[in-house]
């Protein structure tokens, strides 16, 4: 379950704003604790590493309260530029920033950087081998009833072509810090694929020893694996213990990173627990799940598998707790896939 | 608006300038014959201001490709290239002899630059629409650093129809970047026909006056304007981003390619390379 079900509406109408502002005296918000909220971290972790690093600037095209890059702003004012609505040029003088020898992060709606700007962060970013890094928050269809507009349910496909990009995804705030902390000396260009700042916690703490590509097993299983990424992490904890209380006991696969890709983690999944299911808040083209599926056909794997997220088609207008319950990306709705999957005999 | 060419250079100085221009266009005819088709026009239109440039204008040091306080050069317009490469042989950024291998498979030397392939390409380009933004971000980069080097991009005329130059335009003005220089080569010509009728860009002066720019407008044949324009900048730092329009002939110096779309890629045949070769050189010593 979202971690603002049952007052869906409300959660989304504070989207520009940030909720901190209109916490209580026990810091907590509609039932969420404000240290859970990855996109809200980003201007603190960053202004933090700025501290002590000069190359490090932020940028945003009319976002700051949003993405809380506002907070970097505040703490690193010249460091900081706010470039209106006008994402391409954004991304591109990142990059000649970049050139000069700073560390741009870079926030905007995940919609709008990895498909308006794709050419700019391929082009401008990647191939020169820049290093931007992209905060793409907002992701999948985290933005519910705004609409397709804002949803981006295809980035990881286009973001996944790209040569020499790195592109993961958090799925809570001390992950997020992690992976902050881990870009700064990444060599290229990377998208961070973030929620909208609600996410729950899944690592109670900074997990130590992050590193991009080296995908974390979260829970032991031996009859399936769940491999998943950013928002829908939480959701597939959960549903893996409701399966445990049906006797089914899955593995879960955090593979945060979807390029590089962790290849010898999808083979052990499939080797050591003969069946794997993908679960990610994307459409099932070029994702998470296709990256899985490449790499099981490669090496001739023909374990029961099935690519779960959102099919070839534009969701529907409604809350994201809606959605995700719809569309059986909530914790019954993964359940239910994974039994589905290993029930199913091999063709 | 428009400049009167101040006497800042000497006629020798001029003369040397002239023949840099001409060895420009030159290697652009040779190095088109190694690959079997290039941008003759766009970059014949560009070859005084490339000059002027890079043996007048720029701070830079061909020994230090990554001195921190060059001054920085944009090749929006990527497509002229062809003669940008000859230069920074010239100046000793690389081997001239390594533009032997002009295209041909594994080259550093594409149509389009390549920062990460050549020395002195400053920035990868060839999508157009992209170099003022990524002259822009230099220019913060400079602002944070306090360095007080210029960044100067140079732009197609057919390329103003990308939404993202006017972005970057904006955002220039917006942050008082008065080191970053933009120049026009405005040459008249994009791929379909002139630019007005394919897709107008004028009044362009008054189009950039009105996004905060400070604009010369010059005839970017000239060189005597064109070092002109360059002393009347104002110092780089805090201030209006400048802008200078050069009034180009796309294929200027040979008579059949001026003004002819036709010629926007091209190859000439073994007597025509001759022939137009001949008129380069006869043309510069006039």
């Amino acid at each position: 379950m979202s971690a603002d079900a049952g007052q869906p509406d409300a959660a989304q109408h504070d989207l520009f704003r940030g909720v901190s502002e209109t916490k209580d005296q026990a810091g907590t918000v509609k039932g969420i604790a404000v240290k859970s909220v990855p996109a809200f971290v980003a201007g603190e972790e960053l202004a933090d590493l700025a501290d002590s690093d000069p190359r490090i600037v932020a940028m945003t095209a009319d976002l700051a309260s949003a993405s809380r890059l506002a907070d970097f702003a505040k703490r690193h004012p010249a460091r900081f530029f706010d470039m209106g609505i006008a994402e391409k040029n954004m991304i591109t003088a990142a990059a000649g920033l970049a050139a000069t020898g700073h560390i741009p992060f870079v926030g905007t709606f995940a919609s709008f950087a990895a498909l308006l700007c794709f050419e700019q962060i391929r082009t401008d970013c990647a191939y020169p081998g820049m290093p931007v890094r992209i905060l793409a928050h907002h992701a999948g269809m985290s933005m519910g009833y705004y609409g397709t507009s804002h949803h981006a349910l295809e980035d990881l496909a286009a973001m996944r072509a790209v040569a020499a990009l790195t592109v993961a995804c958090a799925a809570d705030a001390n992950q997020l810090r992690a992976m902050l902390r881990a870009s700064v000396e990444l060599p290229g260009a990377v998208y961070l694929r973030l929620g909208r700042g609600r996410d729950p916690e899944v690592y109670s703490a900074v997990p130590e020893g992050f590193e991009f590509g080296q995908a974390v097993r979260l829970r032991e299983g031996s009859d399936a694996t769940i491999i998943t990424t950013g928002s829908q992490l939480h959701p597939s904890l959960a549903a893996a213990e409701l399966l445990a209380a049906g006797g089914c006991e899955v593995r879960v696969v955090d593979m945060h990173t979807v390029k590089p890709l962790d290849v010898p983690a999808v083979l052990a999944a499939a080797s050591e627990t003969g069946a794997v299911v993908t679960v990610e808040e994307h459409s099932i083209i070029g994702g998470l799940g296709s990256a899985v599926a490449e790499v099981l056909a490669d090496h001739r794997l023909a374990v029961p598998f099935r690519r779960h997220g959102i099919e070839d088609e534009y969701v529907l207008i409604g809350p994201p707790a809606a959605l995700y319950a719809h569309y059986r990306l909530d914790a019954p709705g993964i359940a239910s896939v994974v039994r589905e999957t290993c029930a199913t005999p091999a063709p | 608006m428009k400049t009167t060419a101040t006497q800042t250079a000497s006629a020798a100085d001029l003369g040397r300038l002239a023949d840099r221009a001409l060895f420009i266009r030159l290697e652009t005819l040779r190095l088109t014959r190694i690959a079997g088709a290039g941008h003759y026009s766009g970059t014949f239109s560009a070859a005084e201001l490339l000059a002027a440039l890079y043996y007048h204008q720029l701070r830079i040091d061909p020994a230090r490709p990554d001195w921190p306080d060059r001054d920085r050069f944009v090749l929006s317009k990527g497509h002229a290239a062809i003669g940008l490469y000859p230069v920074l042989a010239d100046l000793g950024y690389f081997d001239p002899a390594d533009l032997d291998s002009y295209t041909r498979l594994g080259s550093p030397f594409g149509d389009h630059p390549d920062m990460r392939k050549i020395a002195g390409i400053d920035f990868s380009s060839g999508s157009l629409g992209h170099g003022l933004s990524v002259g822009l971000g230099m220019a913060l980069g400079g602002r944070i650093q306090r360095r007080d080097f210029r960044v100067y991009v140079m732009v197609g005329d057919g390329e103003l129809a990308e939404g993202q130059i006017w972005e970057a335009a904006m955002a220039a003005s917006h942050f008082g970047l008065g080191s970053l220089v933009c120049i026009v080569d405005r040459n008249q010509l994009c791929i379909d026909g002139p630019t007005e009728e394919v897709m107008s860009v004028e009044p362009l002066d008054e189009r950039f006056a009105a996004f905060g720019w400070e604009v010369q407008r010059i005839d970017g044949h000239d060189l005597a304007a064109i070092l002109g324009a360059f002393a009347q900048l104002g110092p780089p730092g805090p201030g209006r981003p400048q802008v200078i329009i050069a009034d180009t002939v796309k294929g200027k110096g040979v008579s059949r390619m001026e003004l002819d779309v036709n010629w926007h890629v091209g190859n000439l045949g073994p007597d025509d390379y001759e022939a137009v070769r001949a008129e380069l050189i006869a043309g510069a010593a006039r």
